[in-house]
């Protein structure tokens, strides 16, 4: 209980910080959000009305102060750019960007986890090595560059998946599975090599301890020994790892988005910058500082299940 | 192994919150899918165009959009009294004929009595009144854009005949008579747009797709589309589009560039040519020592536009040298071409003859957010380097370019490409003194008076010299430096004909016809 207040209260001061630095660093930025979203074709008349309408002729602190009322309130305000309430813009994007999250975090569980022991297991023989120099290659593989080597193999070559957009899983369960299945394995590819590579030299350096010599000594096989003795505590600092990275494509991949022209968290953070859409901004910051807060909680509770002895 | 377990269970638990988070979508998907059908089954044609845009929609609403990407997109969904042709002349649209007044304050326009709405209704001079007081601001006190302050009152003076008096003489009025027409009292334009054009709005997601369907009742009996239903994919990659295409998923990219054009290779059809935006190396006036003529003058010889154009377009562009392109032919003036040769020698002579005979510093603030202005910027550093002129870059990002350079003309040099109009006062308003966006601060009292003229000229040949006039006054004043107009590619899958270029945002969808 106590672990949960104090979680809490470290939760609402972060958020408050978060959304004072990006409220006014934002507004300090050169750019006007009317001048912004109108462009050079617009002319002055045009500019003062949309500013107006915005409310942008409001003094800065008292915009601030309305938005955060409006936060507590449940309302997010609504976006300059697209002239929809912010939750209504975010509403069609977060499917996106957590579809793209979760089957990156599943691939890179279900493939990178087994490879890691494996190649741990071999250690020191030839297939490890060559294992590990490909691991090294996923790792140094920029994600847009293998998004468009994927497009270019099964969507244009083989003609297996579609070479962009986002089929809702409500209208097709396989046909958007398949339209998420790319973009997910470009931004798991790098993810994968990074657990292997956690994995490998944390089962290394457990194996060192004393308490697989002794286990040894006791006579358990050697499977017995890297699944319910090693593999416990070298999965820790991977977890750490796997949180930190679902975090980051839970908050938008903006590069993987652009290729496969999918509109998620990630691209409309781009673009909202670009237009000065102050709602929209600071309505994503906060959620993203939202997601990471609690992708650190999930993984401080998976920790105590996998190693009770950690008091959370 | 239990721990595995419990990974799995929850990562299942979160795919299934995800699918849930969009069971909303259910009604409007099911929704659209009957429409697909009715539209398939109205229409003998069921032919489905995929048309591959690079930035999303502004705004649905007409009066509220300003990107040309909306433009070319909406375009079809709404149709105006007069529209452009090709080469920048109007058309009758809504419009069959129009007349005016002796004092050149009335327009009285006679409109066509079978054009009906989207949602059924017909279109009468109410329609127009309605629109034209809006844009106006006749109810508010307020216009939409400046362009239409000058309209004092607009009345139905018969079921298909509208009179609009101007507060005074203005000849570009009747090229503003493209805006939409809307109807009356609807006000839900942003969310479901409704016009008289070619194609009907049917959905737009957001940042995703905007899917128009043909309008079998169009009141141009031989304009009714062939093609029965038209999706737009919002595809912020070029590349991804270029895939897209190879794989048969996309027919048409407007806009594409040339790498993509080489590796789409000679499956695809093309149509290319000027598409009216003068790209220009913009000298702040205001700057030293920029505010000397023969400085100007001595960096527009340094400028090898030929070079220029074969580097960073591979030759598909058009030389210009004044802020006009000749997509506008009528309005041109081809006087000016080749004004200033490329030459160093005697853009060093000026320069020594300025007291630099060593060259200066400058800085250029380019926008970045386009690979074309950062490439120019390089090629244009590197010529000028050849005349002792040492240019820095400063790149920055759109809106910061929008407060800077063009809001308040806080810089030394810039590259822009500035999108044409069809009306030329448009184009040429940006250089006149007080105009608030006349970011070269140029000022130069014969050339506010050619543009002056101009407005008040109601003969076209006579209203054409004036604006012939100002051209010429920017290149003598070598007021900037004025490079070139781009060419705009469209890459069509093969079987694709009936597109035609013009100078102002459109795609003619109407006219497209699909080869079996």
């Amino acid at each position: 209980m106590r672990f949960l207040v104090k979680k809490l209260v470290s939760f609402i001061a972060t958020i408050f910080i978060v959304s004072l630095l990006i409220f006014f660093i934002f507004n300090i930025l050169p750019g006007s959000p009317a001048q912004a979203i109108l462009g050079v074709d617009a002319d002055e008349q045009q500019v003062k009305l949309l500013e107006e309408e915005l409310g942008l002729n409001e003094p800065l602190h008292l915009r601030y102060i309305h938005w955060i009322i409006g936060i507590a309130q449940g309302d997010l305000g609504v976006s300059y750019k697209y002239g929809q309430p912010v939750a209504e813009v975010l509403k069609d994007r977060i499917p996106i960007s957590f579809s793209l999250a979760v089957i990156a975090l599943i691939l890179t569980v279900v493939i990178g986890i087994p490879l890691g022991i494996l190649i741990a297991k071999t250690d020191g023989k030839w297939s490890s090595i060559i294992l590990s120099m490909i691991t090294q290659l996923g790792i140094s593989t920029p994600s847009f560059w293998l998004g468009f080597i994927l497009i270019m193999v099964f969507a244009v070559k083989f003609g297996l998946f579609p070479t962009y957009g986002f089929i809702p899983w409500s209208e097709n369960l396989g046909e958007a599975l398949k339209s998420v299945f790319l973009p997910s394995l470009a931004i798991a590819v790098g993810n994968i090599a990074i657990v292997i590579r956690y994995l490998k030299n944390s089962i290394l350096d457990q194996t060192k301890e004393d308490y697989v010599r002794t286990a040894i000594v006791k006579g358990l096989g050697a499977n017995e020994i890297m699944y319910n003795h090693v593999l416990r505590n070298a999965l820790l600092p991977v977890l750490t790892v796997l949180g930190l990275i679902t975090a980051d494509t839970l908050g938008g991949s903006i590069i993987i988005e652009n290729v496969f022209a999918l509109p998620g968290l990630g691209s409309l953070l781009v673009t909202s910058i670009e237009s000065r859409d102050f709602p929209l901004i600071q309505s994503l910051i906060l959620i993203i500082s939202l997601i990471i807060i609690l992708a650190n909680f999930t993984v401080d509770l998976l920790y105590k299940v996998i190693d009770p002895r950690i008091r959370v | 192994m239990k721990q595995t377990i419990k990974l799995l269970l929850f990562t299942i638990l979160l795919l299934m919150l995800a699918a849930c988070g969009n069971n909303e979508n259910d009604d409007s998907a099911s929704e659209t899918d009957n429409a697909k059908d009715t539209a398939a089954k109205a229409a003998g044609n069921d032919t489905t165009l995929q048309i591959a845009m690079k930035s999303e929609i502004d705004s649905l609403d007409p009066y509220q959009a300003s990107a040309t990407d909306t433009e070319i997109m909406m375009n079809n969904v709404f149709d105006g009294l007069f529209d452009s042709d090709e080469n920048g002349e109007l058309v009758p649209n809504l419009a069959t004929d129009y007349e005016v007044s002796e004092d050149n304050l009335t327009y009285t326009f006679t409109l066509v009595d079978n054009a009906v709405f989207h949602n059924g209704e017909s279109l009468t001079a109410e329609d127009v009144v309605y629109s034209y007081s809006k844009l106006a601001g006749l109810e508010t006190g307020e216009p939409m854009s400046d362009k239409w302050a000058v309209v004092e009152n607009v009345e139905a003076t018969g079921e298909y005949e509208v009179e609009v008096t101007l507060k005074n003489v203005d000849s570009g009025f009747l090229a503003r008579t493209i805006a939409a027409i809307v109807p009356a009292d609807y006000e839900e334009q942003d969310t479901h747009p409704i016009g008289a054009g070619p194609f009907k709005f049917v959905e737009y997601k957001v940042s995703q797709e905007l899917v128009l369907e043909r309008n079998d009742d169009y009141y141009m009996e031989d304009k009714v589309p062939e093609v029965a239903e038209v999706h737009f994919a919002i595809m912020p990659d070029t590349q991804t589009a270029v895939l897209a295409m190879q794989s048969g998923e996309i027919d048409i990219i407007p806009g594409v560039g040339e790498q993509e054009l080489a590796q789409l290779g000679e499956d695809v059809t093309t149509l290319s040519g000027p598409q009216n935006m003068p790209v220009i190396f913009g000298l702040n006036h205001e700057v030293e020592p920029l505010d000397d003529i023969n400085v100007r003058k001595a960096i527009n010889m340094a400028i090898n536009k030929e070079e220029i154009m074969d580097t960073v377009m591979q030759g598909h562009a058009t030389r210009i040298d004044s802020n006009f392109s000749p997509a506008m032919a009528f309005f041109y003036d081809d006087s000016v071409e080749g004004y200033y040769d490329y030459d160093i020698e005697a853009a060093k002579d000026l320069l020594a003859e300025a007291g630099y005979p060593e060259g200066f510093d400058l800085s250029m603030t380019v926008p970045s957010h386009a690979t074309l202005y950062t490439d120019l910027a390089q090629i244009v550093a590197d010529q000028l380097g050849q005349v002792g002129i040492n240019l820095t870059l400063e790149p920055v990002e759109w809106s910061t370019w929008l407060e800077q350079v063009y809001t308040e003309f806080n810089y030394e040099s810039t590259i822009i490409g500035l999108t044409g109009k069809i009306d030329p006062y448009d184009v040429l308003v940006r250089f006149v003194e007080g105009y608030s966006h006349n970011f070269i601060n140029y000022n130069n009292s014969e050339y506010n008076e050619a543009i002056d003229n101009a407005t008040l000229e109601t003969d076209d040949n006579k209203r054409a010299d004036y604006y012939k006039e100002a051209q010429r006054i920017l290149t003598e004043d070598a007021a900037s430096v004025f490079i070139m107009d781009p060419d705009s590619t469209i890459a069509m899958r093969e079987g694709i004909t009936g597109l035609s270029l013009y100078p102002i945002g459109k795609l003619n969808l109407e006219d497209i016809t699909v080869a079996e």
